[in-house]
């Protein structure tokens, strides 16, 4: 059951042109870094990429769109991104910008093997348009169908050989969702070790979802927005 | 005088119950946290994945897996929990957080709310706000009355996209608190030094002004 591939080149070896891509993270936060620089490196293009956010311009899926690899992007919110603005404003990038909890559970509800569900979120606006509208209790819920997509490409913090994931603090987000959404799945990870060196009480996506792994280098985690505390002299904080 | 960024996080802070668990939204909603009012323990909720959000780090101990809604470099408190983003919002659509606050650019006197889109202007998207008020029990709304150029943010009915239907309770702005009931919005408290004609004159939506109007006090 061994799933390790070297690096992220072979790892997406076999996207073609015109995939539908899940990419973990949310903003620059647990992003697959060795694998969207691989897809940069490929030059694949005409991709549908299902993301919560859009990179900035100059790191994340910014990269992809700055080589205009990008055909269609889904997303919750995509504000932090000069480049994405001007694709989208001249007509050369198409966006589906869905609510958050939509997006987790659309990739929730593949993973689970479910083809639909139903979320009040967007009720009432344009997000509802065209969609089913049914009542339940009292209460209106929009009709949300699960991902389709090719592949899942994400990041874990420890996986092991037989694909088992373990997520950390927050850069999880996304990743468990998408992991178990993808007809093929994608996985780099900041260690791997032999299978049995995890222990399974804490694995948080089992190998099944996984096809795919391997140990990440270089990862940047940039920091979009750097918040601290001063430190002060008497020890007290401000 | 009107309110500052300050006071009207200060002034929503009031409305926290022991043991509420709290999310909170970008820009003034993010400054609640620093006015939880003693011997009141809350958990804030932040949407990508944690429950019991602290302060920002020490300067050097930023960790770039820890971060809020906000992408901005946070810390735990113990007690905290770590979840997916499918949780996350599972546990907002369920009704588990209290209390959702957030900002508006609009909001009509029946509770809709729009604070996601600018045709034409701003593009951003609507993150998590459409899951948070459709399904948030609670919802205060912190905003300026009015926009820069003078005209009321609270108005009969939005004029931009909305983010929800008949969601807002409660509005805290810049001169005013309010709730939103189902004849209009209702005066409830004056910002120190603002009149009762000056929020009339400021609210293009339904004023429900009832009796004597307490002013706030900081």
């Amino acid at each position: 059951m061994n799933k390790v591939v070297t690096a992220a080149d072979e790892a997406i070896h076999d996207i073609p042109d015109g995939a539908t891509l899940m990419l973990g993270g949310f903003g620059l936060c647990g992003i697959p870094e060795n694998c969207i620089a691989a897809l940069v490196r490929k030059g694949i293009k005409g991709l549908t990429c299902i993301s919560n956010n859009a990179g900035v311009d100059d790191f994340g899926i910014g990269l992809m769109l700055k080589q205009k690899q990008v055909k269609k992007m889904i997303s919750s919110y995509v504000g932090e991104n000069a480049e994405f603005e001007r694709q989208l404003l001249s007509g050369e990038l198409e966006v589906e910008l869905i609510p958050q909890g939509t997006l987790a559970t659309r990739c929730m509800a593949a993973g689970y093997g479910m083809p639909a569900i139903f979320t009040p979120a967007g009720v009432g606006t344009e997000v509802a348009l065209g969609k089913e509208v049914r009542e339940f209790n009292g209460k209106q819920y929009l009709l949300e169908h699960a991902f389709d997509a090719d592949f899942a490409i994400i990041k874990a913090w420890k996986g092991d050989t037989d694909g088992n994931l373990i997520f950390k603090e927050t850069a999880r987000n996304f990743n468990p969702l998408m992991a178990m959404a993808g007809k093929i799945t994608i996985a780099e990870v900041e260690e791997l070790v032999p299978a049995g060196e995890l222990d399974p009480n804490t694995i948080h996506t089992p190998g099944i979802y996984v096809h795919r792994v391997f140990q990440g280098t270089g990862y940047e985690k940039r920091i979009e927005q750097r918040t601290v505390r001063k430190k002060i002299e008497n020890g007290v904080t401000g | 005088m009107s309110l500052t960024k300050e006071q009207i996080a200060q002034r929503i802070a009031r409305e926290l119950k022991d043991g509420y668990y709290v999310n909170l939204g970008i820009g003034i909603p993010t400054l609640v946290a620093n006015y939880i009012p003693a011997g009141i323990n809350v958990v804030l909720q932040s949407e990508n994945g944690l429950l019991g959000m602290g302060p920002f780090p020490m300067e050097g101990e930023e960790n770039p897996d820890l971060i809020n809604a906000g992408k901005q470099t946070i810390t735990t408190v113990p007690g905290s929990a770590f979840f997916d983003s499918a949780m996350s919002f599972g546990m907002i659509r369920a009704g588990k957080v209290d209390l959702t606050v957030l900002g508006a650019m609009e909001v009509s006197e029946s509770g809709d709310i729009a604070n996601w889109k600018i045709p034409g202007k701003m593009v951003k998207g609507m993150g998590g706000a459409m899951d948070l008020v459709a399904s948030a029990k609670n919802i205060i709304v912190a905003m300026m009355h009015s926009n820069p150029k003078g005209e009321s943010k609270l108005l009969p009915n939005c004029s931009l996209p909305l983010t929800g239907v008949k969601c807002v309770k409660k509005i805290v702005s810049d001169i005013a608190v309010l709730d939103v009931t189902d004849k209009g919005f209702r005066l409830l408290e004056r910002a120190p030094g603002v009149t009762v004609d000056e929020i009339k004159a400021k609210t293009a939506g339904k004023l429900i002004v009832e009796g004597e109007i307490p002013e706030m006090v900081f």
